[in-house]
């Protein structure tokens, strides 16, 4: 008899703890959930009842409206916690503010923060479900796993696995918290992987991630190689900076043009995390082509944050019931 | 362990409840009937009965739809555990028509009041009406079948029904665990 696959996670903070078979399992929950969206009532019951902290520190409107709507699709409410406006700007630690919006009873914090590894120290001092929507240049999970949603779906129909796949990360490596969330997604399930960017943003030790990693400078030799390129965002804050001398500069060695993709095999997929800086790291009829996922990718973050919202605020149920 | 049904029963089983159903002249006025069993072995027994009726009837194979109701629950917190849902794909639509909703075993009427709410997020069938392998009688709920297989009386909550179906299982069995 098939043995039915549980879920026992309260939080998901990083993918780099999850084994293969949880991934899996998360992927499998959201294809399932991917049919609520095309009803004309866009609801099940699931989390009925129970409520949804969005707790950004920082700006986001597209991850944030994502797990708004994820959460109200499983009829949980949603409320905003806004940091600005909030006690926050008055000193109270990030301990403090969890532990008071807890004390509201909410079942699940979302939680976005510019400091590698606050969701962690969350997980430890509240009760409820901790969801990672990205924190410094660590992780941001369900990124990750809506990009291994999207290259699963689109390669599955052509009868591929994940590791008969080879997939070019291109960009910012150092400090994307979607690289590295990307990486150990990609890995687990045993694609090929190559870092693409300037020295300066790919440092080499990435390589000891996983042995399938490989790192190269050179954007157009990779190209012929691959299956997926996953563009990330030029943050140019960083960019102007020491790491690299001008933006021209960098889009011209490793930005997706119309004449790049002629390099690329003919069917190859192209994800960008959002927002893209259209004509900078990727060229605008590139991101509007055929083999741009872009949009696809915003409708399966939907069902992904889904899938994350109910498996852990379900376990967490659990949980609590059995303590 | 005690069987209740073997394969060759359930096949029998399903053979009466497939010549009820095609004989029930109200099934047949209008719009196709349609077929939803839940998952995963409500499904089963719908495709089977589906296929049975094709049988008798000479016609196509009526429409079938699974349901999985892990989202419509109402123990969320009481459960022992969170299992991954396998989906719900009906790929046509309810509206008018009438649906029989298929399961395998009729307890306390629970997992049937979930599946009601999840059909009616789907359309508005003219009607919906119950088939079940398996009545245990032991309703929680105000719901009855309306073509029942095989009734359990055992009123005993240790004592289990345990369908077993291909190819969710590997072999066809009903079982009273004791």
């Amino acid at each position: 008899m098939t043995a039915e696959r549980t879920w026992t996670r309260s939080h998901l903070l990083g993918l780099e703890e999850l084994s293969a078979d949880e991934i899996l399992s998360i992927l499998d929950t959201a294809q399932s959930l991917k049919e609520v969206s095309t009803r004309s009532i866009k609801k099940v019951p699931a989390l009925r009842g129970k409520v949804m902290v969005n707790l950004f520190f920082e700006d986001s409107t597209r991850t944030k409206t994502s797990f708004s709507l994820a959460a109200q699709r499983l009829s949980a409410d949603v409320i905003d916690f806004s940091v600005s406006t909030s006690s926050v700007s008055k000193g109270e630690t990030l301990r403090d503010t969890a532990r008071n919006i807890e004390a509201m009873g909410v079942d699940v914090i979302v939680v976005r923060h510019r400091s590698s590894g606050a969701p962690l120290l969350l997980s430890q001092c509240v009760e409820c479900s901790v969801i990672n929507a990205g924190d410094g240049s660590h992780e941001h999970p369900t990124q990750g796993l809506l990009d291994l949603f999207t290259i699963r779906e689109t390669f599955e129909a052509r009868g591929k696995k994940i590791s008969d796949l080879h997939v070019a990360i291109v960009g910012d490596i150092a400090n994307s918290r979607v690289a590295r969330s990307n990486i150990h997604a990609l890995t687990k399930l045993g694609a090929r992987v190559t870092l693409v960017g300037p020295s300066t943003l790919v440092p080499g030790d990435m390589k000891k991630i996983h042995p399938n990693i490989a790192i190269a400078h050179d954007l157009d030799a990779v190209l012929p190689q691959v299956d997926v390129i996953n563009m990330l965002r030029i943050q140019f804050e960083r960019l102007t900076s020491a790491a690299f001398p001008s933006v021209r500069e960098y889009s011209r060695f490793f930005g997706l043009t119309h004449e790049r993709l002629k390099l690329c095999r003919p069917d190859v997929l192209v994800l960008h995390p959002g927002p893209m800086n259209r004509g900078l790291e990727i060229n605008t009829n590139v991101a509007d082509g055929d083999h741009s996922a872009i949009l696809r990718q915003v409708s399966n973050g939907l069902a992904v944050r889904m899938a994350v919202l109910y498996l852990c605020v379900g376990a967490n149920s659990v949980a609590r019931n059995l303590a | 362990m005690q069987i209740l049904l073997d394969a060759q029963h359930i096949q029998q089983t399903i053979r009466q409840l497939a010549q009820r159903v095609h004989a029930d002249a109200s099934l047949h006025n209008g719009h196709a009937l349609a077929l939803v069993g839940i998952r995963s072995r409500g499904e089963i027994l719908a495709q089977r009965l589906a296929d049975e009726i094709a049988r008798l009837d000479g016609h196509s194979k009526l429409e079938v739809g699974a349901l999985d109701i892990t989202m419509y629950r109402d123990d969320l917190s009481t459960r022992a555990a969170i299992t991954i849902p396998q989906g719900t794909e009906m790929n046509f639509r309810l509206d008018d028509r009438p649906v029989i909703l298929v399961d395998d075993v009729l307890d306390t009427g629970r997992s049937v009041r979930a599946a009601l709410d999840a059909l009616v997020d789907f359309g508005r069938p003219r009607f919906i009406r119950l088939l079940v392998l398996v009545d245990r009688e032991r309703r929680e709920y105000p719901i009855a079948a309306d073509y029942v297989g095989i009734k359990v009386d055992a009123p005993d909550p240790e004592q289990k029904v345990l369908v077993r179906l291909r190819p969710t299982d590997d072999e066809d069995v009903v079982y009273l665990q004791t």
